[in-house]
């Protein structure tokens, strides 16, 4: 079971300095990411919508397309910035949280 | 214009509409006759069946509290729900409708798999571990954190119900119409065997189950996909323009299938289905619900980060096989519908394939493995519309036995075996109704049915989850009225709009008075701003309580302190 929070531990971590680093380092690698995907991402609807001429230019003398490691390249984009901000998260964030979670006990 | 032109242009337009699972449903309408008994398929049916039934039983002995039927108790690991989340999220829909797209109109199809793709990293950076951290069985947990619960619960729990029932219509439909073709079941038979098997895995074995089904699911289907892709890569020594060059030159559309076609005609439609795609898929209840089923935020990141990799790699092989179908099947009338005239066979390669254009994946075994392989496959695509919709249902029943039963009309005072008993309640009724709006679906238009869940999910139960976990200054009567405000209007505009205006109600063409396919653009925005509006007009007394509580809210969304563990086994 979840031991009880008390109000002092919310308000011993708001003021804690770390846990302004925390948030100010995390919201500032999600806006990276999620500006990236969605750059990535509306930037490929809108060369489908305005430019799928360009798309469709073959890359030297085969058939294969531009718009196919373009394609391609949106859906691996999206496995590795999923991948870099876990990385991330999963360890230096993960240890700033533990030690704000300690400092809140003491 | 050209019948199969004409044909063409519908599916293009079903699709850009809506999901590839509504097509599904759509094309195999199509009125092919039933096939012959397929006696391979369905022993490898029976065996699944059976495998996942003594899951069942397994899990049920270990489901005994409220917390293990709606999270499994917070024991998936990781990488396990990343699997549970993919072989959630791949439908047979995806499955089949994006590879017959790729059959039809080459390059579109990936057009349509980035789209339900790029939700995820979204998912992860806004909303997975803050889910994590504040909730307990559902999102509504989270919305309604430190809002009133009634009015919040009540929304969140119409939000959901709305999204599973369009999603459950189209999937059994869907199911009805794939089982009659691949097993020679009769329509109502399928759906009524489709209802029993996931009222089966839900009220005995609750998530534990149901996340079994679907991590079972997810490996058949990607292990027999990626066989697929492989037998077609080696007949040309791995060469992908190899692959292309010949696709161009059985296809009918010739180059042009390497080029982006009729899918995204203008920016705004454009834009709007992205909107959906993207942010739809961070609203829809049986996905949010797959996190609570991990021990912590660490865990709900994991699950991300392995779903996104197994449904990118999914989306690459539907692709391959596509193109795969195309040079494989093309050119061989044994796999058409052919008439003979003057004394020459002749047969549409873009329309005529043998149960619609989305066979081509189940065509394409056959031509690749053979009988036992198409056997194989058709008991995969039957088992994936079933971890599908068991996962559906599951949300649908925690939303009403957690979210109105025991939060709104119990007030919290309900006990866990009360809770339970509504849950299996619940989940048995649901499956009813499942089957019953299956059977009376089956000679409609279901097609606009996926677009518009995810449509509803992106402009009702993502801005309220996302404003209530970012915006300190939100209020109860902000959330539920914007919620009210772009879940009413995600189905207004549908319903005006030329899918169901024009196709589903027959009204003649260019009369819709709603002109875009997807309502996403306009009913996300009127759901932010009502939002905003309502907050910030409202000085209550309630409101600055409710303010007042998001610092600590946003402690605990941050850090996790005081976040639901997992239950003790």
């Amino acid at each position: 079971m979840t031991a009880p929070v008390t109000d002092s531990a919310y308000e011993k971590i708001s003021s804690n300095p770390k846990f302004q680093e925390l948030i100010a380092q995390r919201a500032k690698l999600a806006r990276i990411l999620s500006i990236l995907i969605l750059g990535i991402y509306f930037g490929f609807i809108l060369l489908v919508a305005y430019a799928p001429g360009f798309l469709g230019t073959p890359l030297g003398s085969g058939v294969t397309t531009i718009g196919v490691p373009v394609g391609v390249f949106v859906i691996v984009a999206a496995f590795v910035l999923t991948g870099v901000y876990v990385a991330k998260a999963n360890t230096t964030f993960d240890q700033m949280n533990k030690e704000i979670l300690e400092d809140a006990q003491r | 214009m050209t019948r199969a032109a004409r044909n063409l242009v519908a599916t293009l337009t079903v699709l850009a509409t809506s999901a590839p699972v509504l097509a599904l449903a759509d094309t195999i309408q199509g009125g092919e006759k039933r096939s012959s008994v397929n006696v391979t398929a369905i022993i490898m049916f029976l065996i699944f069946v059976s495998f996942t039934l003594f899951i069942t039983k397994w899990a049920a002995s270990r489901t005994k509290s409220a917390a293990d039927f709606y999270t499994a108790g917070g024991g998936i690991t990781g990488f396990q729900n990343g699997m549970a989340i993919a072989g959630d999220y791949m439908s047979a829909a995806s499955f089949l409708g994006i590879s017959g797209l790729v059959f039809v109109s080459g390059y579109d199809g990936l057009i349509y798999s980035v789209g339900f793709l790029v939700g995820w990293p979204i998912v992860l950076f806004l909303i997975a571990e803050r889910l994590r951290n504040l909730g307990k069985f559902t999102f509504a947990d989270v919305a309604s954190y430190r809002l009133q619960q009634t009015p919040i619960r009540l929304l969140s729990a119409v939000g959901t119900l709305t999204v599973v029932a369009f999603y459950l219509i189209a999937q059994m439909v869907g199911a009805g119409k794939l089982i009659e073709l691949l097993f020679g079941l009769p329509y109502g038979i399928a759906v009524i065997l489709v209802g029993v098997l996931m009222i089966l895995y839900v009220t005995f074995g609750g998530m534990l189950a149901t996340t079994w089904v679907q991590i079972i699911k997810a490996c058949l289907l990607l292990g027999g996909a990626t066989f697929m892709a492989l037998m077609v890569l080696v007949a040309f020594n791995f060469s992908p323009e190899a692959m292309f060059k010949a696709a161009t030159e059985v296809h009918p559309k010739g180059i042009d299938i390497m080029k982006p076609g009729g899918l995204v005609h203008d920016p705004i439609s454009a834009i709007s289905l992205g909107l959906a795609l993207m942010f739809g898929t961070a609203g829809l209840p049986h996905i949010l619900m797959r996190f609570f089923t991990v021990a912590d935020a660490k865990a709900a990141r994991k699950s991300v980060f392995y779903a996104t990799g197994f449904i990118g790699y999914f989306y690459i092989l539907t692709f391959i096989i596509g193109f795969g179908a195309i040079t494989f099947l093309m050119n061989n009338p044994n796999y058409f519908n052919t008439e003979v005239v003057d004394g020459v066979t002749t047969w549409d390669k873009l329309t005529g394939l043998i149960g619609g254009s989305n066979m081509a994946a189940i065509h394409l075994a056959d031509a690749v493995g053979g009988s036992l392989f198409l056997g194989f496959i058709s008991a995969v695509a039957f088992a994936t519309i079933l971890a599908v919709v068991a996962g559906l249902t599951l949300a649908g029943a925690s939303a009403v036995s957690h979210d109105l039963y025991a939060s709104v009309f119990a007030r919290g005072r309900a006990t866990d075996a009360d809770v339970i008993r509504v849950s299996k309640i619940s989940t048995v009724s649901l499956g009813i109704i499942a089957i019953i709006l299956g059977y009376l679906f089956e000679k409609q238009n279901v097609a606009f049915m996926v677009g518009l869940a995810f449509s509803i999910a992106a402009s009702c139960n993502f801005p309220v989850l996302l404003m209530s976990m970012f915006w300190s200054k939100l209020t109860t009567r902000g959330a539920f009225m914007g919620g009210l405000i772009g879940l009413l209007s995600a189905v207004i505009m549908v319903i005006l709009s030329p899918a169901v205006w024009v196709k589903v109600m027959g009204n003649p063409e260019g009369t819709a008075p709603f002109p875009y396919d997807n309502p996403a653009l306009f009913s996300m925005s009127l759901a932010f701003i009502g939002i905003y509006a309502f907050s910030m007009i409202d000085h209550s007394r309630n409101a600055a309580k409710e303010r007042a509580a998001f610092p600590a809210q946003f402690v605990r969304s941050n850090t996790g302190l005081g976040a639901e563990g997992a239950s003790a086994h």
